[in-house]
């Protein structure tokens, strides 16, 4: 059970599971699911840019999400196109350019599977040391603008005419969603990594009273499916990635099952 | 009732009731006229709220604003009326600052507190939050402040309740409650009676003439409708994209321009307005006993 790549992908998806818990309730409640999958998708090309160039994985996807995430914001001012309509085009377009730059720079035996659904177990004591290193930095950043962002995730105009420098947080906001799932596509890879952002605040928030509450719950039932999720892919041999995943649809349904019957809003 | 300014017909106060009646008139010939004209620029008035001059503002190639002035004296309500798509939303949001329009200034008073209610306030069920957090978000409140906020709109049995669970009513005296905390020097509604049946939006306005008298706050209200506004507004502007008339509210009732604006059967109406219920409705839209009322109004 000891075995040190299982310690490994268990201190990696324990260390995301800490800081998707508050970010991804933030998108939940800014309704960024789209933007955040934008992104992710995006980072395929990121992927795709560093084997080409030889250069470290973590930093070019980095680089790509970023990058991404400030053209985003930038074209969310325009109205010509529908922004979820928008977002889906990036998303799709930034696959398709993945996926063949990827197979053109390693050749038809690379293993796409591993950057769609991530490769929890060949985590190595490197890669963890980024993951931790980035997720204090990008917690530090949430504790830093929680209040202003949560004011304007209630409501932006009030926020902005109460002196809270909305466009300052919200840009902040998109950074710290670009460096988080930079982060995640490593262990849940491009496809998945929203679904761990989204799913355990979208499960926490019956059972929550307040907004810290939510995000500590969404922290534990992440961590939950981290440790079940990995139990699961060994005792079964399932890949790691989508058991997770497995294991928080499941959370999410036990939490808003009693919720649904008593028919809460 | 509260104090209200003393002004002549039509007048445009610097401060309630300091408008010599001759500088009045003066202002008045440009004021009537429906279509924006060149005219005179207004000095900012000192010791405004808000002052705001010639403000211009175009989106997609409409014109939204024209030339518009506005100023809001301390300790007054001011009522701003006018059609759908007149402007009036958007000419709070550039005072507020939320919109910077394309010519103009906006002169605010240094440090002045400014408690908004905007517009069709939709509570995000996805966010847990209870009123008395919601009452705090975003700011250093004391405790006191936010009670007694909170019990002047008479939600202080609220504060406990998810948001998301508070009715229509609860929830727009919540969010008048929240625009009370930190001592704001004005209120600025817009619409805050969106979604309240009509008696129930006579309360409200009657709630907030109250709470001037007691707290001297300057009120900047956004209405479409003129007859529930009436009784307690010092002054009314009516905006069609520029200011059409202004003045006291019987006279901007009594205006050619706002009969124009609204039509003269809704001008007639107003006039005739005496209309009388054998009962009325809180906020919430429960019935109200006499001794209930009674009791408010004290």
């Amino acid at each position: 059970m000891a075995e040190p790549f299982l310690m490994r992908a268990l201190l990696a998806g324990l260390g995301l599971a800490v800081v998707s818990a508050p970010l991804g309730c933030f998108v939940v409640w800014r309704r960024m699911a789209y933007y955040g999958e934008a992104v992710a998708q995006a980072g395929l090309i990121g992927i795709a840019v560093g084997l080409a160039l030889s250069v470290n994985l973590t930093a070019s996807v980095l680089a790509v999400t970023l990058a991404v995430s400030i053209l985003l914001v930038a074209l969310s001012r325009q109205q010509l196109v529908p922004f979820d309509s928008l977002l889906g085009l990036i998303a799709h377009a930034a696959l398709a350019v993945g996926v063949i730059a990827a197979s053109l720079a390693r050749g038809p035996q690379l293993d796409l599977m591993a950057f769609l659904f991530g490769d929890i177990f060949a985590i190595s004591a490197s890669d963890l040391r980024w993951i931790y290193l980035g997720g204090a930095l990008a917690l530090g950043a949430l504790v830093y603008v929680w209040r202003p962002l949560l004011s304007l995730c209630v409501h932006e105009d009030l926020a902005a005419a109460e002196g809270t420098p909305v466009e300052r947080v919200k840009l902040l906001f998109v950074l710290v969603l670009a460096l988080v799932v930079a982060m995640a596509i490593k262990i849940v890879g491009v496809l998945l990594t929203i679904a761990f952002l989204i799913m355990p605040a979208a499960a926490a928030r019956p059972l929550s009273e307040s907004p810290e509450q939510m995000a500590l719950f969404a922290a534990i039932f992440g961590s939950l499916s981290v440790g079940l999720g990995l139990f699961l892919s060994v005792s079964f041999d399932t890949p790691g990635g989508p058991s997770i995943v497995l294991v928080l649809a499941l959370i999410f349904v036990a939490a808003i099952f009693p919720a649904a019957v008593r028919g809460q809003r | 009732m509260a104090v209200r300014s003393a002004q002549g017909v039509l007048a445009r106060p610097t401060s309630a009731g300091q408008t010599g009646p001759a500088e009045a008139n003066g202002r008045d010939q440009h004021q009537s006229h429906c279509e924006p004209e060149p005219r005179p620029a207004l000095a900012p008035v000192g010791d405004a709220l808000f002052s705001a001059r010639s403000i211009w503002l175009t989106r997609a190639g409409r014109a939204i604003l024209q030339s518009v002035d506005i100023d809001i004296a301390e300790g007054e309500i001011l009522t701003l009326i006018g059609p759908n798509g007149a402007g009036k939303t958007t000419l709070v949001r550039v005072l507020l600052g939320l919109e910077k329009p394309d010519r103009g200034t906006v002169r605010r008073k240094p440090g002045l507190v400014v408690g908004y209610v905007p517009q069709r306030f939709a509570i995000d069920r996805a966010i847990p939050l209870t009123v008395a957090r919601f009452v705090a978000l975003g700011r250093r409140v004391e405790d006191e402040d936010a009670k007694r906020a909170l019990a002047d709109v008479g939600a202080d049995k609220l504060a406990d309740r998810q948001l998301s669970e508070l009715s229509g009513g609860e929830l727009q005296r919540v969010v008048l409650g929240r625009a009370l905390v930190g001592s704001p020097g004005v209120l600025v509604l817009d619409e805050p009676a969106r979604g309240i049946d009509y008696t129930g939006e006579a309360e409200l306005y009657a709630l907030i003439g109250r709470l001037r008298s007691e707290r001297g706050f300057g009120v900047l209200l956004v209405s479409h409708d003129l007859h529930v506004v009436m009784a307690q507004s010092d002054r009314v502007i009516c905006l069609n994209r520029h200011v059409c008339c202004s003045g006291v509210p019987q006279s901007v009732a009594q205006h050619p321009e706002y009969a124009r604006l609204f039509g003269t059967q809704v001008a007639r109406a107003l006039a005739l307005y005496q209309h009388h219920h054998d009962h009325r409705h809180d906020l919430a839209g429960e019935p109200q006993t006499p001794s209930a009322r009674a009791k408010d109004q004290a």
